[in-house]
């Protein structure tokens, strides 16, 4: 199994982030986390970062548990780092670099790989993305689809087989989320993890074959996109839909959640 | 409904607010904009661009003849101009701030070194004295070129080549990439300071009191501190995330040719 969740409860100062929460994601999947604003689908991503720790319950890598003290071992840190990526929702919390080379370039130096296999590497990974022509720019001349660009090179960079993110297409313009889906969906072949924190509903289903739904911090439901979709019921009571109301040309007002599933 | 109420001021506060961090953007746009200019410094390596100004910063520091100093002062005008430098930008974002700075602490010089009087102040017990004067002038000068030749460097260099020229003069890496960051969100936290403002301004009508005045500038700066803190709590984790580990590497050759 990938990861683990196993009765996890985290807190932030007053209120309850997640609930004694228990998931399991296996090898190869690629996952959403669905759900509303304060969900806790960015907190659960954080701790399968291991970012943060839980106060109960456990997280488990392959098989190994994700503590403080393991990530205090060097051998075991770099291993996990380079195996697995998060793309933070903010992209400018993640752009600290002074141009696009020296961010994208940033975790092979933490990595100590060779200068020269980093240029190469760097290079690749910004053809890829088509954005080596943004190479020398600093992150403040950026516009909000090539930050997000940026900010995926910069995890993608070390190819990791594991990738977090939270919340890749909002406030980009629609063409630049369908480039995000389509790049998301050929990486790695489709043989890599991804796991995604949204409440976006359109193309999940040429993104993921598995949805867990969190509401308020509980496991609201977990199943396949079709599944989840067209539960109608579950959509509008974990507010991932709204029943939408709007007047027909023969003037008689109608209501159906904004969702056609 | 128009601000003639007591105790209310015309022409806003927020605008005030909007106008002045425009003003720092606009600097620091300007510097960029300066830096990809075609011109006689920007085509130069920064290493050497460096190096160069800060030795004539280091002979107009050293030197104790007047006519040294003027003459390296002169010689950075004529490299502003063939860089697309103003002299105008340079008289009001360098001269009058350091003239009035260097000015205020070498006054004293004129009348407290001992000399040749050249000038007594009607009804004080105060003499100006030749040796005082050039002291003084000394001071204002070196502080003038000092800050010139500086800004130069800046106006003429993409701060990204500043921070790699750093680096070759063996600045700790630590050093360089504290200075960086800074940069980078000084300029977004600027960003959001004017777009809070200008949500507030789309949002008010009138003029405000002096203490609505100050309820807005305490309520901003609360939120715009809870987001630099959250924001530089989410850098942390983010280089945590791409395996910083307490100790930073960065890429630092840097080719020596002309750009």
């Amino acid at each position: 199994m990938l990861f683990e969740v196993d009765r996890l409860t985290y807190r932030y100062e007053r209120t309850n982030a997640l609930n004694d929460l228990s998931l399991s994601i296996p090898e190869g999947s690629r996952v959403a986390l669905l759900g509303a604003n304060g969900s806790g689908k960015s907190t659960l991503l954080r701790l399968l970062d291991g970012l943060y720790f839980p106060e109960t319950g456990r997280v488990t890598y392959r098989g190994e548990q994700l503590t403080e003290d393991n990530f205090a071992n060097d051998e075991f840190a770099f291993a996990f780092r380079r195996q697995v990526g998060l793309v933070f929702q903010n992209p400018d919390s993640q752009l600290f670099n002074p141009t696009v080379f020296d961010e994208v370039a940033f975790s092979p130096l933490q990595m100590r790989w060779s200068k020269a296999e980093i240029r190469e590497r760097v290079m690749e990974t910004l053809d890829w993305l088509r954005i080596s022509h943004l190479k020398d720019r600093a992150p403040q001349r950026l516009s909000g689809g090539e930050k997000k660009r940026v900010a995926l090179a910069s995890v993608l960079v070390l190819d990791p087989a594991v990738l977090l993110l939270d919340e890749p297409t909002a406030g980009l313009d629609p063409r630049s989320q369908g480039q995000l889906i389509d790049l998301l969906v050929q990486w790695g072949g489709g043989a890599k993890s991804v796991i995604i924190a949204t409440h976006d509903l359109d193309d999940l289903r040429d993104t993921v074959d598995r949805c867990y739904v969190l509401d308020s911090g509980d496991l609201a439901a977990e199943g396949s996109p079709d599944d989840i979709l067209c539960d109608r019921e579950l959509l509008e009571r974990t507010n991932l839909v709204h029943v939408h109301r709007h007047r027909h040309a023969s003037g008689e007002f109608h209501s159906h959640p904004r969702l056609h599933a | 409904m128009t601000g003639h109420h007591h105790g209310r001021i015309r022409g806003g506060f927020i605008e005030h607010t909007i106008e002045g961090l425009h003003a720092a953007m606009d600097k620091a746009l300007y510097a960029e904009h300066s830096a990809s200019a075609s011109g006689l410094l920007q085509r130069l390596d920064p290493r050497v661009k460096v190096a160069a100004l800060a030795a004539f910063i280091l002979v107009s520091a050293v030197t104790a003849k007047l006519w040294v100093v003027a003459a390296v002062l002169l010689l950075a005008m004529i490299l502003a101009a063939l860089s697309s430098i103003s002299l105008w930008v340079l008289a009001t974002r360098v001269w009058l701030t350091t003239l009035t700075l260097s000015g205020a602490l070498a006054l004293p010089a004129v009348f407290l070194t001992p000399g040749t009087v050249i000038y007594r102040v009607p009804g004080l017990d105060l003499a100006a004295s030749a040796q005082g004067l050039r002291t003084a002038a000394l001071l204002v000068l070196r502080a003038e070129t000092a800050a010139t030749l500086a800004l130069l460097l800046v106006f003429t260099t993409p701060w990204t080549h500043v921070l790699k020229a750093l680096r070759m003069f063996r600045v700790p890496v630590v050093f360089v990439v504290i200075l960086g960051m800074t940069c980078r969100y000084i300029l977004l936290m600027l960003e959001t300071a004017h777009e809070m403002f200008e949500s507030r301004k789309s949002r008010t009508v009138g003029a405000l009191t002096r203490g609505e005045q100050r309820r807005i500038a305490i309520l901003s700066t609360g939120a715009l501190l809870s987001r630099t803190l959250q924001l530089s709590n989410d850098v942390y984790l983010a280089m945590q995330a791409r395996g910083f580990r307490g100790e930073v590497f960065i890429l630092d050759d840097f080719r020596m040719k002309g750009r």
